[in-house]
C-alpha cells in the first residue's frame, strides 16, 4: 500500500467525518420528521413541544388507505362491536369504514406510469444513442442540441399545448397519455447519458464482431448492450426518478383516472387540515420504495450523476 | 481446392452479413421512434405557442373569435410590473440558492475527500434528500414550518431563545422568500457535493506531490491547483441548478403558493396563473416563449464561459 505525502492526516481525517456526520445528522432531521409522524396519533403529531417518544399507532396508515363517515351515535349501537383492528381504530372517533381510499389507486397509477414510461423512454434511448454514437445520422449536432435544449423548457410552458393538444385527441387523464408525455420528457435525458456511456465502449468491439461476420444488429446486441448495461441502469434509475416525482403534468393534465400520488398526497389532509398522520403515511409510503432505490443502486446513480460533468 | 459440388462460392458467415439489413436502415429504424416523439411532444411544443401568442386565444372561451394581435401580448407581458415582481422573485431566489448550494456542497465534497472511514455511508444518506418527490417534500415542510407545532421554529427557538410563535416563515413577507431558499438548499446540495466531489477526485495526486516537493503551503495549494481545477465543474453545476431553479414550480406551489401575496411568486407559478387559472392561453404563450428564449439566452452565453474555463 502505497504512502503519499499528500494523504490527510489521521487528525484531519477526523475532523473531516465529524462534520460530515454533524451535517448528515441535521440533514436527516425533516426526513425522520417526514416519517414518523406517520405512527403517531393525529393529537401527538401536533403536540407542543415536538414529542420525540410517543406510544406508535396506526392510525395513520388506517385513516390514508380508508373512506370514513360518521355516525349517530345509536347507529353506531346498532351495528355492533368492531370486528377487525382498523375497525376498531376508526370506531374511537365514532367512525365506520365505508370503503377503500383513493390513495391505493393512485400510488398504482405511479407505478404503472413510472416504471412503464422508464422502460420505454430507455429502450428507445439506448437505439437512439447507438445510432448517434456510431453512425452518420444527417443533422446529428443539432439534433443532439435540439434534444439537449428540450430540457430548458419550464413545464408549465409545455404543458399548455399539450393540454390542448390532448385534449384534441381525448388523451386528457388517460394512462397512455401521461405514458407518452413522461416518455418523450425522458428521452432527451436518456439518449443524451447513454449516448456518453456508448461513446466509451471501444468500436473495436463491434468491429471484431462484425469481421467474424455478425450483423449489425447482432453486434449491437451481443457485444454492446452487455458492456452498455451499467450505463443502461444509472440511465434508467434517473429516468424512474423523474417520472416517479413528476407533480407538475400531473397536476394539470390528470385529475381523476390517471392522477399519480404527487398531486393527491397534499389533498390528504382532509377538511379540517388536522389529519396530518395520514399525510405523513402517504408521503412515507411514496418515498421509501425512492429511499430504497436509492441505497441499494448508489453506485449507479452516482455515477450517473456524474459523469455529465466528468466527460467532455 | 476448387470444389465444383459447393453450395455457393460465398462463404457462409459472409453470407449472412450480406444479407442483413444495412447499415443506414439500421439508423434509422434505431432513431426514427425517438425522433417521431420528440418531434410531436417537443417540437410541437416549441411551435403552437409561438403561433398561439400572437393571438387573444382564451382555452375556456373556446368559441370567442379568435384576433390576431401581434405582439400586443408581448408588449403587455414586458410592462406589466407583476411580471418583473416573478423575475426578481425568480432571480432572488436563483442567487441565493445557487450561492449557499454551492459553498456548502464544495465544503462538503473537500471533507468527503479526506476520505474518512466510512465516508460511503454518509455520502449515501446524504444524497437522500434530493430523490424525494419536491412536491411532497414542499408540501410537508409546510407542517415543519408551523408556527406553534413545527419542528423548524422548534429548533429555532430552542438555539436562539425566540419565541417559537413568533414567527411564520411562510406567512411573513420577509421570511417567505427564504423558507424557499432553506428547503431547496436542503435537497439539492448533494447535488452539488457530488459534481465537486468527482471534480476533487479528478485531480490526479502527483500534481500536489510536486507542489509539496516545492514547499508550497496547504493555503497555496488549495488556491492554485484545487480551486482552478474544480472550476469547470461547479460551474457545470451552477448551470444544471441554473436551469433547475430557473423552471422551479413543485417545490414553491406546495410551500408558499406563491407566498404571503406574491412574495414568492416565481415565473412559472405566474405563468401558471395566467394559463389555467385565468386561462388567458395566447398572453400565457408569449410570457412562455419569453422564459424560454431568456433562459436559452443565459444558458448559451454560460455555456460559452464554460468551454472557455475549460480549455484553459
Amino acid at each position: 500500500m502505497s504512502f503519499s505525502i499528500t494523504d490527510p492526516s489521521p487528525r484531519q481525517k477526523w475532523i473531516a467525518g465529524a462534520l460530515v456526520i454533524a451535517y448528515a445528522v441535521l440533514t436527516l432531521l425533516p426526513l425522520v420528521w417526514i416519517i414518523t409522524p406517520g405512527f403517531k396519533t393525529p393529537s401527538d403529531a401536533i403536540a407542543y413541544p415536538p414529542k420525540v417518544f410517543f406510544s406508535p399507532s396506526l392510525e395513520g396508515y388506517v385513516n390514508l388507505f380508508t373512506s370514513r363517515t360518521r355516525l349517530a351515535p345509536e347507529d353506531l349501537l346498532k351495528l355492533g362491536p368492531p370486528t377487525t383492528w382498523y375497525d376498531t381504530i376508526v370506531r374511537h372517533y365514532d367512525m365506520v369504514i365505508t370503503g377503500p381510499s383513493r390513495y391505493g389507486e393512485r400510488f398504482l397509477n405511479s407505478v404503472i406510469i413510472g416504471f412503464g414510461s422508464t422502460f420505454l423512454s430507455v429502450v428507445l434511448g439506448t437505439i437512439a444513442a447507438y445510432a448517434f454514437s456510431r453512425f452518420k445520422v444527417p443533422l446529428k449536432d443539432d439534433l443532439l442540441f435540439f434534444i439537449l435544449s428540450t430540457r430548458m423548457m419550464p413545464p408549465i410552458a409545455v404543458a399548455i399545448p399539450i393540454f390542448l393538444m390532448y385534449r384534441q385527441l381525448g388523451f386528457n387523464d388517460t394512462h397512455l397519455g401521461m405514458f407518452l408525455l413522461y416518455t418523450a420528457v425522458n428521452l432527451s435525458l436518456s439518449v443524451w447519458l447513454l449516448k456518453g456511456f456508448i461513446d466509451e465502449i471501444p468500436i473495436e468491439y463491434e468491429e471484431a464482431a462484425l469481421i467474424d461476420g455478425y450483423i449489425r444488429f447482432q453486434a449491437f446486441y451481443k457485444v454492446v448492450l452487455p458492456q452498455a448495461a451499467t450505463g443502461i441502469a444509472s440511465t434508467a434509475i434517473f429516468c424512474l426518478i423523474f417520472a416517479w416525482n413528476e407533480y407538475a403534468f400531473a397536476v394539470l393534465l390528470t385529475s381523476g383516472t390517471a392522477q399519480t400520488a404527487p398531486p393527491f398526497i397534499p389533498t390528504i389532509i382532509g377538511a379540517g387540515g388536522k389529519d396530518w398522520p395520514a399525510v405523513a403515511a402517504g408521503a412515507t409510503i411514496f418515498l421509501v420504495p425512492i429511499m430504497v432505490f436509492t441505497i441499494l443502486l448508489r453506485k449507479h446513480l452516482l455515477r450517473g450523476i456524474t459523469f455529465g460533468a466528468v466527460r467532455k | 481446392m476448387f470444389d465444383p459440388t459447393a453450395q455457393s462460392l460465398v462463404p457462409p458467415a459472409v453470407a449472412h452479413r450480406i444479407k442483413g439489413r444495412s447499415d443506414r436502415t439500421i439508423a434509422w429504424i434505431f432513431v426514427a421512434p425517438t425522433i417521431f416523439l420528440l418531434l410531436a411532444v417537443n417540437i410541437f411544443p416549441l411551435i403552437w405557442p409561438i403561433r398561439l401568442s400572437l393571438t387573444d386565444f382564451r382555452t375556456n372561451r373556446p368559441n370567442n373569435p379568435v384576433h390576431f394581435v401581434g405582439i400586443e401580448n408581448y408588449r403587455k407581458i414586458l410592462t406589466n410590473p407583476d411580471t418583473w415582481a416573478s423575475l426578481q422573485a425568480t432571480a432572488h431566489f436563483l442567487i441565493w440558492t445557487i450561492a449557499l448550494q454551492v459553498v456548502i456542497g464544495f465544503t462538503l465534497a473537500y471533507l468527503l475527500n479526506k476520505k474518512f472511514r466510512g465516508n460511503d455511508l454518509w455520502t449515501t444518506l446524504i444524497v437522500l434528500p434530493m430523490m424525494l418527490s419536491p412536491a411532497v417534500v414542499g408540501n410537508f415542510w409546510t407542517f415543519l414550518y408551523q408556527p406553534q407545532i413545527g419542528l423548524f421554529n422548534y429548533v429555532v427557538a430552542f438555539f436562539t431563545g425566540v419565541g417559537p410563535s413568533s414567527f411564520s416563515m411562510i406567512g411573513e413577507v420577509a421570511l417567505a422568500p427564504w423558507s424557499i431558499i432553506i428547503v431547496d438548499t436542503w435537497m439539492w446540495t448533494p447535488y452539488v457535493m457530488l459534481i465537486c466531489l468527482a471534480g476533487l477526485r479528478s485531480i490526479p495526486d502527483y500534481i500536489y506531490e510536486a507542489a509539496e516537493v516545492d514547499r508550497a503551503s496547504s493555503w497555496r495549494q488549495f488556491w492554485s491547483i484545487t480551486l482552478p481545477m474544480v472550476l469547470p465543474f461547479v460551474m457545470l453545476a451552477v448551470l444544471f441548478r441554473g436551469i433547475e431553479n430557473f423552471k422551479m414550480f413543485d417545490l414553491v406551489v406546495q410551500l408558499t403558493g406563491g407566498g404571503p401575496g406574491a412574495t414568492t411568486q416565481l415565473t412559472s407559478i405566474d405563468l401558471k396563473r395566467e394559463a389555467f387559472e385565468k386561462w388567458r392561453t395566447g398572453y400565457a404563450s408569449a410570457y412562455a416563449v419569453i422564459l424560454f428564449v431568456t433562459v436559452f439566452g443565459l444558458a448559451s452565453i454560460y455555456v460559452k464561459a464554460l468551454n472557455k474555463v475549460k480549455d484553459r
